[in-house]
C-alpha cells in the first residue's frame, strides 16, 4: 500500500536524515521524506502497514526530534 | 508565517539586541561577569540547539550538524571567545529561520500559481441550490456554475452555453466555446452563461487533482544531480569533522604549535560542516522550475526529465497530429473549364449529406450557404465516391477508379501527395481537389527556436509516403524524414537515433505513440488534457497542443539546470574558500559561520528565481 501524509520537518538535511532512517525500517518498500512538500510518501506493507506507520513516527523523531507525521 | 516561525524570530530577536548590550558594556575581557553576560544570549537563541545535541548524541547521532554547532560554540566559550560563540549561534538560528521561512513562500507561491483547486461545489439538490465541498460531489450530479466561477468537477455540459477559460490549465488564453453536451474540465473558469454540469468524476479523481498532485509527485523523484548531492552530503560532514580533528592534535604534537590556536581553527570547521545550502537550494531550484513550468500548462513529470529536456541534443517529432493538425482540409483545387468556386460549390454540393471526414473538409472549404433543395439524389459508391444529381445533372466526386469505372477522363495530379477527389458533370471532368493534413501554425518558428537553444538534429516520423510527407513539412528546418513507419518502427527508429546524439526528445501526441514516448530519454505528449494513457506514459505533458510550448519547456529546464548549478558551485566554492582560510588561521568562527549563513540566503533567493520564468 503507497500512503502520503502530511508531515511536518525542519530543514532540508533532517529530511534527508529521517529518510535515510525510515527506509531502514523492516517493512519499509520504499519511503519518500519530501522537505519542500512537506509530505511523506510511504509504500510499506499492507498487513502491517499501521505498525509499521507508528514505528517510522518513532524512528523519524528519533533522528530528528522536531519530525512529526500530522496525517 | 507559522506561529513557530514568528515565535523564533522573536527570539533571535532578543537575543540579538541583548548580544550587542554585551558587546558595549565595559567588561573585562575573559572575566567571569563577561561570560555570564554573553551567556545570556547565548542560551537564549541556542538552548534547543544544545537540547538537540544531547538528544541525539544519546541516540547515536554524531556527525549531526546542531551538535557540532554546539561543540563549535561551547568549545569557544571554553577558549574565551564569548563573541564568536553566540555570533555562531544566532547566525545559525538566522539561517534556520530564512530557510524556513523561503522555502514556506515558495512552497505558497507555487501554491497560488497552481491554485485553480475550487473550495466549493454549488450542487442542484431535490431543485435546490445547495453549496458543498466539491469531495462530496458524486458521480452523475447536476452542478450549476455560475459566470466567473471556477468548475470544481469534470463533467458534460447539460444546459446553457458559455465559453471558459482554461487558461490555469493549459496556458491558453483564448477562451473556448461550449455548449450542451460538451465535456467541461475542473480548474477552468466560467466566463459568460450558466452552465448546468453533469459530473463525471470524483474531486480526487478530476483533472485539477491529477494536475496538482503530478506536480507535487514530480519532486520526489529525483534528478541524478540531486543524488550526486545527497552522497555528497554523507562523506561532507564526517570528512570535514575528520580533517577538524585531525586539525586540533596533528600540528601542535608535530611542530609544537599552541593547542587553543589549533583547536580554535578546528572549532571554525565544525561550523561549516553542514551541506544545508546545497540540500535546500537544489531541490528548492527543481520544485520552483516545475511549478513555473506547471503555471504555463508544461507538466514537467520528475526533476530528473528536467535535466534531461535542458540536456537534449535530438528532437524527433511525430508527424500526424504533431506537427499537423491531425484534421484533413482542402489544401489546392485544380479545376479544368469552370472557375475555383464553382468546382468547390459543386464538390459540396455533391457531398452534403456525407458524413466522412473528406466530405467534412470540402464542406467547411465551401463555407457559405448549400441549398440543398438543389440535390435530388444521392448515392455513396462505397470506397470510390459519390454519384449525386443535382440541378437535373448526374455529378461524380471521387477517386481516379470511379472516373474509370465511369469511362471518364481524368487528369493526373501534378502533385503527388494527400487525397485527391476527382470531379465530373454529366461525364465532362471538372478538375480535382486536393485534400491534405495541414501544419499547425508555428511549427517552423517553434523548430527554428529549438535550434537556436542548440537541438543539433530534428527528425520526423511519419507512416505516410516520402513524398507526401515531404510535401506536408515543405519549409520546415527539418534534418530527416523518416517516413512510411509502423508503430514498432518507430521505437526502433528512436533507439537508433539515441546511439549518436542522445539525449533525444520525443515529441508526439500520445495517443498512438505511447511506446515511443516511454522508450525516449524525454518523450512529450502534446495537448495531452483529458488524455490518460498519454499523460501516464509521458514525461513531460503539454496540455494544450500548441508547438511553441515545446521550446518553452526546454527554456525553463535549461533556466533550472543554470540556477542549480550556480548554487551548487557557488556554495561549494564558498565552503573551500572558508575551510582554507579558516585551516590558515585568517578567518575566525564568527566570519565561517556569517559566510556560510549569507551563501544558504543567497542560493535561496537564487533558487527561487526558477519560479518565474519569461517565455516568448
Amino acid at each position: 500500500m503507497r500512503k502520503v501524509f502530511k508531515i511536518e520537518v525542519d530543514c532540508a538535511n533532517c529530511a534527508r536524515k529521517v529518510e535515510e532512517a525510515l527506509s531502514k525500517i523492516d517493512g519499509v518498500q520504499e519511503v519518500r521524506v519530501n522537505f519542500m512538500t512537506q509530505k511523506m510518501t510511504l509504500t510499506a506493507d499492507d498487513a502491517r502497514f499501521d505498525a509499521i506507520l507508528k514505528e517510522c513516527a518513532q524512528a523519524g523523531r528519533r533522528v530528528e526530534k522536531d519530525f512529526c507525521i500530522l496525517g | 508565517m507559522t506561529k513557530k516561525q514568528k515565535r523564533n524570530l522573536v527570539r533571535i530577536g532578543i537575543a540579538l539586541g541583548l548580544f550587542l548590550v554585551c558587546l558595549v558594556l565595559p567588561l573585562e575581557k575573559s572575566s567571569p561577569l563577561r561570560l555570564c553576560c554573553f551567556l545570556v544570549p547565548y542560551l537564549l537563541c541556542g538552548w534547543d540547539v544544545l537540547w538537540n545535541a544531547a538528544v541525539n548524541i544519546a541516540h547515536g547521532q554524531v556527525f549531526d550538524e546542531k551538535f557540532l554547532m554546539a561543540v563549535a560554540s561551547l568549545g569557544s566559550l571554553a577558549l574565551g571567545e564569548y563573541t564568536e560563540a553566540v555570533a555562531v549561534m544566532l547566525f545559525y538560528q538566522v539561517g534556520e529561520a530564512f530557510q524556513s521561512f523561503a522555502v514556506g513562500r515558495s512552497r505558497q507561491s507555487i501554491a497560488a500559481l497552481m491554485d485553480i483547486r475550487p473550495d466549493t461545489a454549488v450542487v442542484l439538490r431535490d431543485g435546490r441550490e445547495t453549496e458543498v465541498d466539491p469531495e462530496e460531489v458524486a458521480v452523475g450530479e447536476t452542478l450549476l456554475v455560475r459566470p466567473g466561477e471556477r468548475i470544481p468537477l469534470d463533467g458534460e455540459v447539460i444546459e446553457g452555453r458559455s465559453s471558459v477559460d482554461t487558461a490555469a490549465l493549459t496556458g491558453e488564453s483564448m477562451p473556448r466555446d461550449v455548449s450542451v453536451s460538451d465535456q467541461v474540465l475542473s480548474g477552468s473558469i466560467n466566463l459568460s452563461g450558466v452552465l448546468k454540469v453533469k459530473t463525471s468524476s470524483l474531486a480526487s479523481e478530476s483533472t485539477v487533482a491529477r494536475i496538482l498532485e503530478m506536480v507535487e509527485n514530480a519532486t520526489d523523484r529525483k534528478a541524478p544531480v540531486e543524488t550526486f548531492i545527497s552522497r555528497f552530503s554523507k562523506v561532507y560532514t564526517p570528512a570535514v569533522v575528520l580533517i577538524a580533528v585531525l586539525l586540533a592534535l596533528v600540528p601542535p604534537l608535530v611542530t609544537g604549535g599552541s593547542f587553543p590556536e589549533w583547536v580554535r581553527r578546528a572549532l571554525t570547521f565544525l561550523v561549516v560542516s553542514c551541506p544545508c545550502a546545497l540540500l535546500v537550494s537544489v531541490p528548492l531550484s527543481f520544485f520552483g522550475g516545475i511549478g513555473g513550468a506547471s503555471s504555463k500548462g508544461i507538466l514537467i513529470k520528475g526533476a530528473g526529465y528536467m535535466e534531461t529536456l535542458a540536456k537534449a541534443r535530438t528532437c524527433v517529432f511525430d508527424k500526424t497530429g504533431t506537427l499537423t493538425r491531425g484534421t484533413f482540409e482542402v489544401t489546392d483545387v485544380h479545376p479544368e473549364a469552370v472557375t475555383t468556386a464553382e468546382l468547390i460549390d459543386i464538390a459540396a454540393l455533391a457531398e452534403a449529406h456525407s458524413t466522412h471526414p473528406i466530405a467534412a473538409s470540402i464542406l467547411r472549404a465551401h463555407a457559405g450557404h448549400i441549398d440543398r433543395k438543389r440535390i435530388s439524389a444521392v448515392e455513396e459508391i462505397s470506397g470510390m465516391g459519390i454519384r449525386a444529381v443535382i440541378d437535373g445533372r448526374e455529378i461524380l466526386a471521387g477517386s481516379s477508379r470511379l472516373m474509370d469505372e465511369k469511362h471518364i477522363p481524368w487528369k493526373k495530379c501534378p502533385e503527388d501527395h494527400g487525397t485527391i477527389i476527382h470531379i465530373s458533370d454529366s461525364g465532362r471532368y471538372l478538375g480535382h481537389i486536393i485534400i491534405s493534413d495541414s501544419l499547425k501554425p508555428n511549427a517552423a518558428r517553434a523548430m527554428e527556436r529549438l535550434r537556436g537553444l542548440g537541438i543539433r538534429k530534428i527528425v520526423v516520423l511519419t507512416g505516410d509516403s516520402a513524398s507526401a510527407a515531404e510535401h506536408a513539412l515543405k519549409g520546415l528546418p527539418v534534418d530527416r524524414i523518416l517516413p512510411e513507419l509502423l508503430p514498432q518502427d518507430k521505437v526502433a527508429q528512436v533507439q537508433a537515433l539515441g546511439a549518436s546524439d542522445r539525449p533525444v526528445l520525443f515529441a508526439g501526441d500520445g495517443i498512438n505513440d505511447a511506446p515511443v514516448l516511454v522508450q525516449s530519454d524525454v518523450g512529450v505528449a502534446m495537448g495531452a488534457l483529458g488524455s490518460d494513457a498519454a499523460i501516464e506514459a509521458a514525461d513531460v505533458v503539454l496540455m494544450d497542443d500548441r508547438l511553441e510550448k515545446l521550446p518553452d519547456a526546454v527554456c525553463i529546464a535549461r533556466k533550472t539546470m543554470r540556477i542549480v548549478w550556480q548554487n551548487i558551485v557557488f556554495s561549494l566554492a564558498v565552503k573551500a574558500v572558508i575551510l582554507i582560510l579558516g585551516a590558515l588561521g585568517i578567518t575566525g568562527m564568527g566570519h565561517a559561520v556569517f559566510a556560510d549563513v549569507g551563501v544558504l540566503c543567497l542560493v535561496i533567493l537564487n533558487a527561487m528565481r526558477c519560479l518565474h520564468v519569461r517565455t516568448e
